[in-house]
């Protein structure tokens, strides 16, 4: 194409429909530069799905170095791009989105909003979390997700289940914080009223090595 | 999750009680609370015994008007009792098939097909009298004279096996989502893999109201096939986790899930859905 991020920038300021605006910000993200981080994030504002799902494909891609101004529109009025870039930060699993994750999958009103923050926790890079802070965040993250297996819409049920799995691989202290995510995976497991909850559930404790997997 | 609807509504931040919303639902001094009270029921699924008892006679309620003539609490009454699971209304909402309201005709075709009692077949099935020279759009209305993507839709699930014939007409109706209900009623009714490649390939439509319709429709009869091409087409991921769930329940059912363990295929719809969260 051999545009320069400015130019990709200003075709973004320039479309004049909804279709036109998607393709501009397809190709804005395309650039992976961090220059296109404040378009991508004003995108977010626009009541276009289509763009918005464009633009958190190129804040996800450009990853760590969009999380600052990601997390300062998480502060924003604007509901719709707070929820976009909630999912956005749920997909870079940066540590520093880990109080608004922690947040939102506790009580944000939207639904979509609490499982894609659910699933963000179970996909923290803790790596990039001092060692000593681990257990006590991975702790806090733990009950958050536990509070969420009892959440009333089944998907943020099933979010928190592929979570608490994701969790469980990266546990700093196992031997105190395993225990409660398999108890927790057992219980839904057998008592939830969702079929693909408990089917979650079942595929968290196989893949833990906590059931025997009955085909292989 | 427990049945105990005092924990959910904590959860949720509300603060009707199960006793309040029933007392709610039954004066009638406030419409707006009633409409309320009876989404509330449904929601939270309060299927006792004075629940119903009053959703029912909201059912016939003549307070709560709508401009264009048609009864709203009659319309959140019916839904709610479709989520209720008693089957004792099922008469009830059978006469609601007669009312003017184009909607609390379809509300309770739905909650009938929610319900499951093949009793309202004969009912469901006179809605379709005409055929499909009968089934046109009502002037100045967005919608046609019958409710006929519910009713197709109810008399596939509820195996209305003698009505294929009246149903087949319809693969041609001019309105998309009714030929997805037509094809969506006849794959349950005869098996035939076929009526479902019809709605896989609608996934490809340039269209997203049709893109979103087919993917409900496959998800609703469980077509386990249907779950790459749902997960692959454009649409929102909530609608499409709600179509692989329905595709993954249906798959459970069949192979006795959770007494036996998870199969193959139901974990590639549980990857295709972690994809989606």
């Amino acid at each position: 194409m051999g545009a320069t991020v400015a130019e990709l920038v200003r075709a973004v300021e320039a479309a004049d429909s909804k279709g036109a605006m998607v393709v501009a910000v397809h190709h804005l993200a395309a650039a992976q530069d961090v220059a296109a981080i404040p378009t991508l994030i004003t995108v977010l504002g626009y009541n276009n799905p289509g763009a918005a799902v464009a633009a958190v494909d190129g804040l996800v891609a450009l990853g760590q170095d969009a999380v600052p101004a990601l997390l300062e529109q998480i502060d924003g009025y604007n509901y719709g791009a707070r929820a976009w870039a909630i999912r956005a930060v749920a997909l870079i699993g940066d540590p520093r989105a880990l109080p608004v994750l922690l947040e939102t999958a506790k009580g944000d009103f939207a639904l979509s909003v609490r499982r894609a923050a659910a699933r963000g926790l179970g996909t923290i890079d803790w790596a990039k979390l001092p060692s000593d802070q681990a257990p006590s965040s991975q702790q806090e993250v733990l009950n958050v997700l536990i509070g969420a297996a009892q959440d009333p819409e089944w998907v943020v049920r099933y979010a928190a289940m592929a979570a608490l799995e994701g969790l469980a691989k990266a546990l700093a202290a196992p031997e105190t914080q395993k225990p409660p995510i398999l108890a927790c995976l057992q219980q839904v497991f057998h008592h939830d009223e969702t079929p693909a909850v408990q089917a979650r559930a079942c595929r968290a404790l196989e893949t833990l090595g906590e059931l025997a997997d009955a085909t292989n | 999750m427990g049945q105990n609807p005092q924990q959910l509504v904590n959860a949720q931040g509300e603060s009707l009680t199960v006793d309040q919303a029933i007392e709610n639902l039954r004066q009638t001094a406030d419409t707006g609370l009633r409409y309320y009270a009876a989404w509330w029921l449904g929601r939270f699924r309060v299927a006792q015994p004075d629940a119903i008892a009053a959703l029912v006679s909201a059912l016939e309620d003549e307070g709560d008007r709508a401009p264009d003539g048609g009864y709203p609490l009659r319309r959140n009454a019916a839904r709610a009792l479709g989520k209720l699971g008693d089957r004792t209304v099922v008469p009830a909402l059978i006469q609601c098939l007669d009312c003017d309201d184009y909607y609390v005709r379809e509300s309770a075709a739905q909650a009938l097909e929610s319900l499951g009692d093949p009793q309202a077949i004969p009912a469901l099935r006179s809605l379709l009298a005409g055929g499909v020279a009968a089934a046109v759009a009502v002037p100045d209305k967005p919608h046609l004279v019958q409710p006929y993507n519910a009713v197709l839709e109810a008399l596939g699930t509820l195996g209305a096996t003698d009505a294929v014939d009246e149903i087949t007409p319809f693969l041609e109706h001019e309105v998309a989502q009714v030929q997805n209900a037509a094809t969506r009623a006849l794959y349950q009714l005869t098996g035939q893999a076929t009526y479902c490649d019809r709605l896989v390939e609608r996934l490809q439509e340039p269209n997203l109201q049709l893109r979103r319709s087919a993917m409900m429709d496959l998800g609703a009869i469980g077509y386990l096939p249907a779950a790459q091409p749902i997960a692959a087409t454009l649409a929102e991921n909530s609608l499409k986790l709600i179509a692989l769930q329905g595709v993954l329940d249906a798959h459970l059912r069949q192979i006795g899930f959770p007494q036996r363990g998870l199969t193959d295929e139901a974990r590639q719809v549980l990857l295709l859905m972690d994809e989606l969260l």
